[in-house]
């Protein structure tokens, strides 16, 4: 597989796991180990870096980068503090941008948004901000500085799937910056309909945290990645109205 | 047979009960009793209501602790003459919106395929059981069997049960464990004092890796999970059973006693050892209280408090010899210490003692962690 890079950074899997919703740390650890991830966002409204046992301290057991994100937060102010706290206890200028405008859909909201991504990519973060499908604003954060695109497919823990592969078409034909499908994805076929459409990567927590065999379904996410990943590079043949035989008819034998 | 027991939550509190009661002389260490997460924890008897994929030996041992409830809060009331407020009315699982409702139908078919009864409600049914639920829940499970007991009057009664027996109470912090020979032979107290003993049960939740002089992977990994918890009081009949609901994904519980106390929790926090109480958690629980028991807000308020509980990796107890001869860990209880004090003292008290250990203590033992670090 060709290697994913943000901002510079090599990654060689193009699945970015959230940890959000896991029954325990044991589980947690299966479903990362099986994913094959080397990146995971961990709210950082939810931890204490310090503590011992956390889940901090599962994946640097497990070897695996830490993604910091503001989720929790509902203004620009409170999400550039949260990544600033987050750069000072973590050591890491990454960070997962969630805006979000209210508890109910969990969208971001996209004025906050570009103002905090501004503010980060101003005081040197590399910012990865969580937005809507939507292809301007997609545009906007990556004029802005931020180092990858992440729009959402359906709302966070929904799903629902990719409701509108058509605006991810748009955002990806147009991005110089990678696209990293986030949030709403449900089973495999989803996470390889969203590799398919050009994303470069998938970020997803709950489709595995809250599957009935977390470890199982994050296997399948990661080969449903991969699977995607090279359907993209090996091009899909057009759609026909009719069928066309796979062996041609013409020049077999005859009498 | 000579017998320390570091931390008087309640497993510490009901093992030395029952090590007591078989003959052993013991002593429990503890600068205050009932303090940790015992005092704090609501104390639901939900092995059924509280079933989580994966984790079917805690429901097995959930259950084997609910079946001995009956017995065991009839010995300790009989021996102490205490009330625990033990109630055995059932809980109702309400969901409040139709995803709430999709989630509790998997809870349901999931509790099926484990032969557990579970009897779905529609929402109607929900209100005739419990009439104060919000006119909009969609549907709930009614778990027959499950019910709760108060866990403050159940650690004083099994401190009055224990001391019955002869057990001694050191109001001290227990600084470090003493070893000789490469085995656990004592404790020894922040004050300096060392009480010799035969085995120790290290029973002191998420503290329990703190002591000096275990050696390094003794104890498996238990931290601190943050819960904050809410007490009311009513002066009218309000709830007739414990109510868990899911309100827009988000878990909430309430559960009444006879003596008109209301408690709601809880918040899961992992935010190591800090017992802040905050404004966001509180609000979060009465939000959630109020949409599934709009009454709620009119009752008195009493009290909030945060509890730490002790989790392990796979939210199962760890209980068990350890690494170092003479020292059993029995710690890790988790969201679950009140309803599996019970068992745990039985299979506590029995490594203690060398009797005969339930055979489902195998599948609590700390050295099933060995594949991932230790604290």
């Amino acid at each position: 597989m060709d290697k994913l890079v943000i901002a510079g950074e090599e990654l060689d899997s193009r699945l970015i796991m959230g940890t959000g919703g896991a029954p325990s740390m044991h589980v947690l650890r299966e479903a990362l180990t099986a994913s094959g991830t080397e990146l995971t966002t961990v709210a950082m409204r939810r931890v204490d870096p310090s503590a011992r046992g956390s889940v901090l301290d599962v994946l640097a057991e497990c070897g695996i980068r830490v993604l910091p994100n503001t989720a929790g937060c509902f203004t620009a102010g409170e999400a550039v503090l949260t990544a600033k706290l987050a750069r000072e206890a973590l050591g890491t200028n990454w960070v997962k941008l969630e805006v979000i405008a209210d508890e109910h859909t969990l969208l971001p909201d996209p004025i906050e948004l570009v103002e905090a991504a501004e503010q980060l990519v101003a005081d040197g973060f590399v910012v990865l901000p969580y937005t809507s499908d939507d292809p301007v604003l997609a545009h906007r954060l990556e004029r802005i500085g931020c180092a990858a695109v992440m729009p959402l497919g359906s709302p966070i823990g929904s799903g629902l799937g990719i409701r509108n592969p058509h605006n991810i078409e748009l955002i990806v034909e147009r991005a110089n910056v990678p696209v990293i499908l986030d949030a709403g994805l449900g089973t495999a076929s989803d996470a390889a309909l969203a590799m398919e459409l050009g994303c470069d990567a998938v970020l997803l927590a709950t489709a595995v945290t809250r599957a009935r065999h977390p470890a199982r379904m994050a296997a399948a996410m990661r080969h449903a990645v991969e699977g995607g990943r090279l359907a993209r590079l090996a091009g899909r043949i057009p759609m026909r109205r009719y069928a066309q035989a796979s062996s041609p008819f013409e020049g077999l034998a005859t009498s | 047979m000579e017998i320390v027991i570091v931390g008087a939550g309640v497993i510490g509190l009901a093992t030395a009960w029952r090590a007591a009661a078989g003959g052993a002389a013991v002593t429990l260490v503890d600068p205050s009793p009932m303090s940790g997460a015992s005092s704090v924890a609501a104390g639901m008897l939900a092995p059924v209501g509280e079933l989580t994929y994966g984790e079917e030996p805690l429901l097995r041992l959930g259950l084997a602790s609910r079946d001995r409830y009956g017995a065991f809060v009839a010995e300790l009331e009989e021996l102490t003459g205490l009330d625990t407020g033990y109630r055995t009315d059932g809980l109702v699982q309400v969901a409040f919106d139709a995803d709430d409702l999709r989630y509790l139908d998997d809870l349901r078919r999931f509790q099926e395929s484990l032969g557990l009864p579970a009897e779905a409600l529609t929402g109607r049914e929900c209100r005739r059981a419990e009439p104060m639920l919000a006119p909009g829940v969609r549907g709930g499970l009614l778990a027959p069997r499950d019910g709760s007991i108060d866990p403050r009057r159940l650690g004083t009664a099994l401190l009055a049960a224990a001391e019955r027996f002869g057990a001694r109470l050191v109001r001290r912090r227990a600084a470090r464990i003493v070893v000789d020979g490469g085995a656990a032979t004592g404790v020894g107290l922040d004050d300096g004092t060392v009480i010799r003993a035969d085995r120790v049960l290290l029973a002191a939740g998420p503290w329990s890796a703190d002591l000096e002089g275990l050696p390094p992977g003794t104890v498996p990994p238990v931290r601190p999970v943050k819960g904050q918890v809410i007490r009311l009081r009513t002066r009218v009949p309000f709830l007739r059973r414990t109510v868990r609901g899911l309100v827009k994904g988000s878990p909430v519980y309430l559960v009444p006693r006879a003596d008109g106390e209301v408690v709601i929790g809880a918040t899961q926090e992992e935010l190591g050892f800090d017992t802040r109480v905050t404004a966001g958690g509180l609000w979060e629980l009465l939000r959630d209280a109020r949409e599934l028991v709009p009454g709620v807000t009119e009752l008195e308020f009493v009290e909030v408090t945060a509890g730490l509980r002790p989790g392990s990796p796979d939210n199962a107890p760890v209980m068990g010899p350890t690494a170092l001869p003479g020292l059993i860990a029995g710690t890790g209880h988790f969201r679950n210490g009140i309803l599996l004090t019970p068992v745990s003292a039985d299979i506590l008290s029995a490594m203690l003692l060398d009797g005969p250990v339930p055979e489902i203590a195998g599948l609590f033992s700390p050295d099933r962690f060995s594949a991932e670090v230790q604290a």
